[in-house]
């Protein structure tokens, strides 16, 4: 036990960091998702076959290749990408682009092509009558998207995006191997400096657990506000 | 882009693809036995076994394949008492300890697919088998479980894909499988790009391939 003491004798607080930092690279990584589906979800639905196929190539790539090697493009590649870019704008000094960054964003693309998947198919699944009634109503298309579309979406796709959250919180735990400091590479650290990998490892999954745990929980409810009327 | 470097990747990164595939085929295999076992057990009424295989499948479902590997590789070997049985042989070799990992947590998601498969059976075809005068047991045998393969056929296609995406998580423990020999190339030529291309291609024609036999199957099984 006083291996997760708090302060300097134990590692509780380190871990205890650690475990925000998971959760904020998570949150962040699933916006960046939903950014990323904002755009492809469209796509996808559009009936221009260019865009169809710039968008079903982003979900089959993403989707079929490892997370870990995507994760090592963006590693190894970024900074690379960034300084060509500014090297464009004239500045040529080394830069280094944070690891938070790149880990949230490698992570916020796999993400975000599960999202266009699960939002592509609620919208699908929404009853062609209803696009009718909100014409027949006489909204705009800005009241036809957010009155009547997408609250229905949301009861739809909630279900399958929890999925979607499960499938990244558990993601981040790749971008320990950047160096970021979440649960998992603090771990990693803690294990090297005691040498009890067997405790650490063991007690990085029951954070995770219960991670996940609290999470449906929060879901859950979100579902119950959700399908009310249904 | 550098085409030469593209070319000559290649076959390196081809020969660590059957190293992938070596890992995803044994650990599928032994998986599919795991998660019939455990899908069974949470067909059971007692409510301990049920408990018990419910939890097996919860921490390994709720857990990051990343933590299982590295509890098995680096967390087990401190056991003093297992370095002195015949297990050690098998844990101190990275590849069966990626591979027990593997299995074990292919095998909670397969449990998942296979229960689900189990109570979608309609209670009609077993009473039909039981009114034939057929014993429980090869009612079980020759009629719940083939059902229950060409009912989780489609969900166990996407099982298997995602099982390939895992099996790069074994290069985290020094097996140079595809994704291992991938890092490798872009560490020492800091050519990222390039190499993702050929190596993501191969992951990607795994996938097709993949798909298309599930798909294949799915049509040979199906009912009508």
């Amino acid at each position: 036990m006083e291996l997760l003491a708090f302060g300097d004798t134990g590692w509780g607080d380190e871990l205890f960091r650690a475990t925000l930092m998971t959760i904020a690279v998570s949150v962040t990584a699933m916006i960046t998702g939903f950014l990323f589906a904002l755009i492809f979800t469209p796509l996808k639905l559009s009936k221009n076959k260019f865009l169809n196929f710039i968008a079903n190539s982003y979900t089959t790539i993403i989707r079929g290749v490892p997370e870990l090697l995507v994760i090592y493009l963006f590693f190894f590649g970024g900074t690379g990408a960034v300084m060509f870019v500014a090297s464009i704008f004239g500045y040529n000094e080394y830069i280094e682009i944070n690891a938070f960054i790149t880990g949230a964003f490698a992570i916020g693309i796999i993400s975000g092509a599960y999202s266009t998947e699960v939002f592509r198919g609620a919208i699908q699944s929404i009853d062609k009558g209803q696009f009718e009634a909100a014409n027949v109503l006489g909204l705009n298309k800005f009241g036809k998207f957010f009155k009547i579309i997408l609250p229905q979406t949301l009861r739809l796709a909630i279900p399958n995006l929890s999925n979607v959250w499960q499938i990244t919180l558990k993601d981040t735990s790749l971008i320990s191997v950047t160096g970021l400091v979440e649960i998992m590479r603090q771990s990693y650290i803690a294990a090297g400096s005691t040498r009890d990998p067997l405790f650490f490892y063991s007690f990085a999954a029951v954070l995770y657990l219960l991670l996940t745990f609290v999470s449906m929980k929060l879901i859950n409810r979100l579902e119950v506000k959700y399908s009310r009327g249904y | 882009m550098d085409l030469e470097l593209m070319i000559n990747s290649f076959p390196k990164l081809l020969n660590a693809a059957v190293i992938t595939l070596k890992l995803l085929s044994v650990s599928l295999i032994i998986g599919l036995f795991i998660g019939l076992f455990f899908a069974i057990l949470r067909l059971n009424k007692n409510i301990f076994i049920n408990r018990f295989a419910y939890g097996y499948s919860y921490v390994f479902r709720g857990t990051p394949l990343l933590v299982q590997i590295f509890i098995i590789y680096f967390g087990l070997g401190q056991i003093e008492y297992l370095r002195s049985t015949v297990l050690w042989v098998i844990l101190k070799e990275p590849y069966w300890c990626a591979i027990i990992a593997f299995a074990l947590n292919t095998g909670a998601y397969t449990s998942e697919i296979l229960r689900s498969a189990f109570q979608t059976i309609k209670p009609g075809i077993i009473e039909a088998g039981k009114s034939l005068g057929i014993s429980n047991k090869v009612i079980f045998y020759k009629i719940q479980i083939p059902i229950a393969i060409r009912q989780s056929l489609p969900a166990y296609g996407n099982e298997i894909i995602l099982m390939m995406k895992g099996t790069s998580l074994a290069s985290t423990v020094t097996i140079m499988d595809l994704t291992g020999v991938a890092k490798y190339i872009i560490s020492t030529t800091f050519k990222p790009i390039e190499v993702f291309i050929v190596a993501g291609g191969i992951y990607l024609f795994m996938t097709f391939i993949i798909h298309n036999v599930i798909k294949f199957l799915e049509k040979k099984y199906s009912f009508n």
